[in-house]
């Protein structure tokens, strides 16, 4: 417990609102304004979590997105979410915390053995040990003691983030001091800005380091900034995390937001500058995980923002000048502190501070936590060990838009090359440390007019600072996932010396804050037992995304019914009433079957549909128009089955196929007039067929000779069949006697009126009985349905599903795309072969049905099958011979029991299987072979009697 | 996402576009004279350059197809235009 509220400082907070939350149950007290790591900090714990892999304990270390440590389930009005990191959780009130990865809590975790046994738990030592001894044994007791927090099932966040598109003249990437100076100079100039910024408020380490600009306090340009920025059309958006660049200049960003829903940004800009600051490094000594060791910067952070103070007798260790107002902020404000730096030139030290240049810390003492420390040799009693190991410049997304890096002894970091990312990287990301520096270079970045802001801090000085591989002790290099710098070193010896593969092997920098404190130590250990330079050992990859981001964010509003929506039926209320289960066919929800017990209702409603008549919902079946002069020769050519010799007022059947021959869709077209016709594709490829029409539309006829149009959606279509389909038009008035529309012949077309309202009747049978399919504009669609219903109840009809249908469809041989045919069926297999004998012009998939593999004699045929037992055969079920050998000759496609003709009816594809009619062949399934006759595919009325009703 | 300029509408979401074939790969005709080679190249192999390359698109919220010649290193679009005989209709 050594961390403490200032009673006055902290600019963030309320102090009249206390709020009240717990860390694995224990009650505790912070702020409004707190976030969970400032509160944390204040209120005293120090062991926030476990680490990885030897459970040891850990502490705060930063204030961002590179905290590896403080990492908690939360549970928030009795829901939980996992893995939230507190340096960037606002605090809640009610907030329960609990470790993560910790039995029972972060204080008391029995898994803190695996620490002593560290000697013998290498890197790799995992894969190693128990690839030999059987992983699939050991692998769940290995991923219960590792790993981070739980789900919460319970929990399914509202899928309620709107994915949102923006373009702007320019993108920064940051609000500190060099983003501020790059947004003012653009917006000045009326460029329209987004200014985007992590933080809550903006001013980067503005906010606690202070300055002035233009020789007045920091806020003031702040605050001009963002009223230009407003002024000339653009938007400052704080909480908000720019998570990855992708291609061609495109940005992704997560704007979260209070007591509203999160909202994300694709956003797209003329020019990008990258203004993320950097990110101070740790330093490497023995023990240098302890809780109690923190990032000087966040220290000075959680002072200044919160009035949070890290410790009471405070080390800072550092090389550079940046740590200098730290220790003074911290001495003014009651901490005793002691300042090692390792330089022997140093500025001044400040007031109140014991100063030791030239003092190298090379061990912290403690078993929970920090409780001294060795420096050059002196054991010095210290609460808390602030270091600074220098700065990384945070160059994510400059090297996720493929930006290329080089080393800058200067500021001893990688830098972004000027000119390899469509991106300009300025301030502290570029190296650029100091904030005169940083306002210079947003300023000149933005093509500034003028002079760029004035500021009169000085560039700092800076010393490199390496792990020792000479020191004693372990030398944590990544925390979170506890790689060690012996473990480098055994990478090292082990021939695992590329970035990408010392990444693999010891874990480093994998970890959910992606190496941020780690992956500089590791390369330059890995540069130093190596004897390369930094620049030759080279880093690892950049990913999206820069912090980790909720699933439900990517995934925005597609959630649940909104992923795929159905098309829904404009009488599905009417299909409801009725008892209909509806499900998806085809990206349409339609009626299965009505009523509850599925088998008995699909077998009375096809035994009705053949007694006396069925009505069906057919409006998914395509409805594209096609019109112009050039209509038949665009179907012609689209087409297998020719149609320009189809006579106006009369509907054929047809195929279209791709251009590798297979059967891409069948239907009937209809053709209304000389240049007017209707191709009713199947209700699923209503797209792939007009886009096919569309494209060779465009392609090969002058544009304007002929037209698509899809109207499926446009219009209702309801389906009489059976003997006393046209009886039930009549009664229904659909129908007038003696009338042409009831002399219809089968694939007769007739377009009519019915009260008032247009009405197509095409007499097209998908069932083998005779058919009416009744069309209406969707708004008569209710009229229609009350008027076929009506005459269906005094006829002793029955309103039929898909299931019903599908048996009707079979029991005749009639196929269904995709169903009965597959991806190498072609129209001739299915005993179509007229058109590829006959046929010379020009069509789609001509020439792939002559292929030598479509000229084979043993393709899969369509055929029938009888089966001498009472239950249908399994489809899907292989044809093999009828003994001997088992060997697949072909599968079961269709498979039902037919209730008209009392007893199974079955469709198969089976090699050569036109010239095996008559033939027994196995069936094989599930290890058991039954036996089938092969026959043809119509099992009811050959001769097509029943069309004529 | 990329933006592409659609010659009929300009510039426009990525997810409303959708490749549809290599440009200059016109269709072998009449069949009867086609061998079995030729088709097949004509089916399945393509230039795919690496660099500038001719793409037939397709606008899906207009329907148009268009010619599109694009740097298939860099995804950056070069240029699009109608498809012959098709502008300004």
């Amino acid at each position: 417990m050594s961390g403490w509220r200032h009673p006055s400082m902290g600019h963030m907070i309320d102090r009249t609102s206390p709020i009240s939350f717990s860390f694995d149950g224990t009650p505790l007290q912070g702020f409004q304004g707190d976030s969970v790591a400032s509160a944390l900090l204040a209120a005293g714990p120090r062991v926030l979590g476990r680490s990885f892999k030897y459970h040891r304990p850990r502490g705060l270390w930063g204030m961002a997105g590179e905290e590896p440590n403080a990492i908690f389930d939360v549970q928030e009005q009795g829901l939980g979410c996992p893995n939230q990191r507190a340096t960037t959780l606002p605090l809640r009130a009610g907030m329960a915390l609990r470790s993560v990865n910790t039995r029972p809590s972060a204080q008391g975790d029995w898994l803190g053995v695996m620490d002593w046994a560290q000697r013998f738990l290498p890197a790799g030592f995992y894969y190693k040990t128990f690839m030999a001894l059987g992983w699939m044994r050991w692998e769940p007791m290995i991923r219960r003691m590792a790993g981070l927090g739980r789900l919460d099932p319970a929990h399914m966040p509202a899928a309620t983030t709107p994915a949102l598109n923006a373009l702007c003249d320019l993108l920064v990437i940051g609000a500190g001091p060099a983003g501020l100076a790059a947004a003012k100079a653009a917006a000045d100039q009326g460029r329209v800005v987004w200014l985007l910024d992590e933080a809550t408020a903006l001013g980067g380490s503005l906010r606690w380091r202070g300055g002035e600009i233009n020789g007045a306090p920091w806020a003031e340009f702040a605050n001009a900034t963002e009223t230009a920025v407003l002024q000339a059309g653009g938007r400052v958006l704080t909480d908000t995390t720019l998570w990855g660049a992708f291609d061609h200049g495109s940005y992704a960003a997560w704007q979260r937001r209070a007591n509203a829903p999160d909202r994300h940004w694709r956003l797209r800009a003329q020019q990008v500058i990258l203004a993320a600051g950097a990110i101070e490094r740790p330093m490497w000594f023995a023990n240098n995980d302890l809780p109690g060791i923190l990032s000087a910067e966040a220290a000075l952070h959680y002072l200044v923002l919160y009035g949070a103070v890290a410790g009471r007798r405070i080390l800072l260790a550092t090389g550079n000048d940046a740590s200098y107002p730290v220790a003074a902020a911290l001495a003014q404000a009651g901490a005793q502190v002691i300042l090692a730096d390792t330089r022997q030139q140093t500025p001044p030290a400040p007031q109140g501070v014991r100063h030791m240049p030239g003092a190298t810390l090379s061990r912290a003492h403690g078993s929970r936590a920090v409780g001294a420390a060795t420096v050059d040799g002196h054991y010095i009693d210290a609460d808390t060990i602030l270091v600074s190991g220098g700065y990384t410049p945070s160059v994510h997304l400059h090297c996720q838009a493929g930006g290329k890096l080089d080393w800058a002894p200067a500021c001893d970091a990688l830098v972004p090359r000027p000119g390899t990312a469509p991106m300009a990287t300025v301030g502290a990301a570029n190296g650029a440390f100091g904030l005169a520096l940083a306002l210079a270079q947003g300023h000149a970045a933005a093509q500034g007019a003028g002079p760029a802001p004035q500021a009169t801090a000085p560039a700092w000085g800076l010393a490199a600072i390496r792990p020792n591989p000479q020191l004693r002790g372990r030398q944590w290099i990544d925390p979170q996932n506890d790689v060690t710098l012996k473990d480098v070193k055994l990478a090292a010896q082990e021939g695992y010396s590329a970035v990408e593969h010392l990444k693999r092997y010891t874990t480093l920098g994998m970890a959910t804050d992606q190496g941020r404190s780690a992956n500089f130590a590791g390369l330059a250990a890995m540069a130093a037992l190596t004897g390369r330079s930094i620049a030759q050992t080279g880093t690892t990859t950049y990913r999206p995304p820069f912090v980790p981001v909720p699933l439900g964010v990517i995934g925005g509003l597609r959630r649940g019914s909104a992923f795929d929506p159905p098309k829904r039926l404009a009488l599905e209320p009417q299909h409801r009433e009725m008892g209909a289960r509806l499900r998806e066919y085809g990206g349409w929800l339609r009626p299965a079957f009505y009523g509850t017990d599925e088998a008995r209702a699909v077998q009375s409603e096809a035994l009705i549909a053949r007694k006396t008549v069925g009505l069906y919902d057919a409006s998914p079946l395509g409805k594209i128009e096609v019109i112009g002069p050039n209509a038949a020769a665009l179907l012609d050519f689209c087409g297998y089955v020719p149609m320009s010799s189809l006579k106006p007022g009369r509907a054929r059947y047809g195929f279209m196929l791709a251009e590798s021959g297979i059967v891409h869709d069948d239907g009937v077209v209809l053709r209304l007039d000389t240049d007017r016709f209707v191709v009713s594709a199947s209700s699923s490829h209503v797209a792939s067929v007009r886009m096919i029409l569309e494209e060779a539309r465009q392609d090969r006829f002058a544009s304007k000779d002929v037209f698509v149009h899809d109207i499926t959606c446009n219009w209702c279509t309801l389906t009489a069949s059976g003997p006393a389909a046209r009886a039930l038009l009549v009664q229904a008035g659909v129908l007038a006697p003696g009338s042409a529309a009831h002399a219809l012949p089968h694939m007769g077309v007739i377009e009519s009126q019915w009260q008032g309202a247009p009405l197509r009747l095409a007499r097209v049978s998908f069932t083998g009985d005779c058919a009416f399919e009744i069309s209406v504009p969707l708004r008569h669609a209710s009229a229609l349905y009350t008027a076929l219903d009506a005459a269906r109840t005094t006829l002793g009809g029955a309103w039929i599903g898909l299931e019903a249908v599908m048996i009707l469809r079979a029991e005749k041989g009639y196929i269904l795309v995709g169903k009965d045919t597959d991806g190498v069926t072609m129209p001739h297999d299915l005993g179509w072969s007229g058109p590829r004998s006959k046929r010379q012009d020009p069509y789609f998939g001509d020439r792939a049905l002559f292929t030598a593999e479509a000229q084979r004699p043993d393709r899969r045929q369509l055929v029938g099958l009888v089966t001498p037992q009472h239950t249908p055969l399994p489809t899907g079920a292989h044809i093999v011979p009828n003994s001997g050998d088992l060997h697949s000759l072909g599968f079961v496609t269709s498979s039902y029991y037919s209730p008209f003709l009392g007893r199974p009816i079955a469709l198969a594809m089976v090699n050569g299987g036109r010239d095996l009619m008559g033939e027994t062949v196995g069936v094989f399934h599930l290890g058991e072979r039954m036996q089938a006759q092969i026959c043809a595919p119509c099992a009811l009325d050959p001769k097509g009697e029943r069309l004529n009703g | 996402m990329q933006q592409f300029p659609c010659p009929f509408c300009g510039l426009r979401e990525e997810t409303e576009f959708h490749f549809a074939a290599e440009a200059g790969k016109p269709r072998p005709e009449p069949a009867a004279q086609v061998s079995a080679d030729r088709w097949a190249a004509y089916l399945y192999l393509s230039a795919a350059p690496k660099g500038e390359a001719h793409e037939i698109w397709v606008h899906r919220s207009c329907g148009e197809f268009f010619l599109m010649t694009r740097n298939t290193e860099t995804r950056a679009v070069l240029a699009t235009q109608a498809l012959p005989g098709r502008a300004g209709e």
